[in-house]
């Protein structure tokens, strides 16, 4: 029987959790490097994802042939299925068919082909929410399709697009956090290795902090953001 | 080609250790989602209350939860409070613990977007036309607040079985995991393994998330007029 009671005591009397501040030191460097990386990854990646996505949605909202059909098919198949599935085909089956990725390029293809399916959903209900008034009036005044593209819709499907922007970047910056079975040094890969030899209590309060570093700000950005476009009154 | 592929499955108890994968991994979404709804409903009447304490108690594990990754959690319930605090928990119980922690806040919001969402007139024209206020909520608010509700929900089951390869990195043996000690044997042998073991799990999640998430989009349009 494990003698929870003389554990916890133990653990109490050690004094509360009492941090092996030598350790932090020592290690903080490692994590700064794996926070790098994993932010100039997740930034790459989103902005890929934004594209791909803004794409399929234009195609799809345009009814262009041939194209919508594989737009369509490339959503569903983003939105149902997991990142480190996607990764570790990528990674690992594609090489056996003579496509070789890097793992640097292969988690960066691999967040933008995740993200392009949600950002492609976000964009479509922007789009939709631009009213077909705006568009004929548009039209009307001699606008191209590029012009109409330009200065009327996307303004606007992008206001109403921000909360659902955000919460998919906020999800893809969890989602990096797999991307150490690509073998890249993430922030997991530094806390996996460490957790080996012990000092659980410190090297996860360090991958916390360095995840809570990264992902907090752009949380905040995001809100006000948010709070901006709505008093801008656009997404009424 | 193809043969790689057919001896790859048809190799030992390959496909019938895959599917024990797939049965690990529904099984921790299973019940997950399930716990997740019942503590969800609580949490979220509780982010609707009138008390200030609650609001910010329950706002703040939200933006918690959503912030920090699954990952992460996962790590600090399987080894932080398994090596400091002496409790030792198996990996399973320790996925099911972590994935019910962010879908309660996940279930929660739905809950609470469900509820300030019913417009106030719908509870005053009950009242108008004398039903008391468990009738109300009985046929009015109720049934509304599911219909809500449950496109939400059946997202929220697809999102939680996309997130089950996480317990890979604990070592729990679903899928990926299975997959993956497949691919180390049979690998040595056969150069497409990884090709055709991978391809096989993504070709899975795809064929049972797809159609519910295509379901809860239904449910959602039919019951939005």
């Amino acid at each position: 029987m494990y003698d929870c009671a003389a554990k916890g005591r133990e653990f109490f009397h050690q004094g509360e959790a009492d941090l092996d501040s030598a350790f932090v030191i020592e290690y903080a460097p490692m994590f700064a490097r794996a926070a790098v990386l994993t932010v100039s990854l997740a930034a790459a990646g989103i902005v890929l994802a934004v594209i791909l996505g803004l794409a399929c949605a234009l195609i799809r909202y345009f009814k262009v042939p041939v194209l919508r059909r594989v737009a369509g098919f490339y959503i569903e198949v983003s939105r149902n299925t997991p990142l480190m599935i996607q990764l570790f085909f990528l990674y690992y089956g594609l090489t056996r068919i003579g496509i070789l990725l890097e793992g640097v390029t292969c988690a960066i293809v691999g967040l933008a082909f995740l993200g392009g399916g949600y950002m492609a959903e976000a964009f479509r209900a922007g789009l939709e929410a631009v009213s077909r008034n705006q568009i004929e009036t548009g039209l009307s005044i001699g606008l191209s399709r590029r012009q109409l593209i330009r200065y009327v819709m996307l303004p606007q499907a992008f206001a109403v697009a921000i909360p659902a922007i955000s919460a998919n970047t906020i999800f893809l910056m969890k989602e990096t956090s797999v991307f150490s079975i690509i073998a890249l040094p993430d922030l997991v890969y530094v806390a996996k290795d460490l957790l080996k030899e012990g000092h659980s209590g410190e090297t996860n309060l360090m991958l916390v902090v360095s995840y809570l570093m990264i992902i907090l700000p752009v949380s905040i950005i995001f809100s006000l953001l948010e709070r901006r476009v709505r008093r801008a009154g656009f997404s009424g | 080609m193809l043969d790689s592929a057919v001896s790859i499955f048809t190799a030992g108890r390959n496909m019938a250790r895959l599917m024990e994968g797939l049965w690990i991994t529904l099984e921790i979404s299973a019940v997950s989602v399930a716990l997740s709804m019942i503590f969800g409903i609580a949490v979220g009447l509780l982010m609707t209350s009138r008390h200030r304490f609650w609001k910010i108690a329950t706002r703040l594990y939200l933006e918690t939860v959503r912030v920090i990754p699954i990952l992460v959690l996962l790590f600090l319930f399987y080894y932080t409070l398994s090596r400091n605090w002496g409790i030792n928990l198996n990996s399973v119980v320790v996925a099911v613990l972590v994935f019910t922690l962010w879908g309660t806040a996940e279930m929660a919001d739905l809950v609470r977007g469900a509820i300030t969402s019913m417009p106030n007139h719908q509870r005053e024209s009950g009242r108008a036309i004398g039903l008391t206020e468990a009738q109300i909520n009985r046929y009015i608010i109720i049934p509304q607040a599911v219909r809500r509700l449950i496109p939400g929900v059946i997202n929220l089951t697809t999102r939680m079985i996309k997130t089950t390869p996480f317990v890979f990195f604990i070592n729990v043996p679903e899928l990926t995991k299975v997959g993956q000690q497949i691919v180390e044997v049979a690998g040595m042998k056969n150069y497409m393994a990884s090709f055709w073991v991978y391809g096989f799990i993504f070709f899975l999640y795809f064929i049972i998330c797809w159609p519910i998430s295509k379901l809860s989009l239904h449910l959602e349009s039919k019951w939005q007029n």
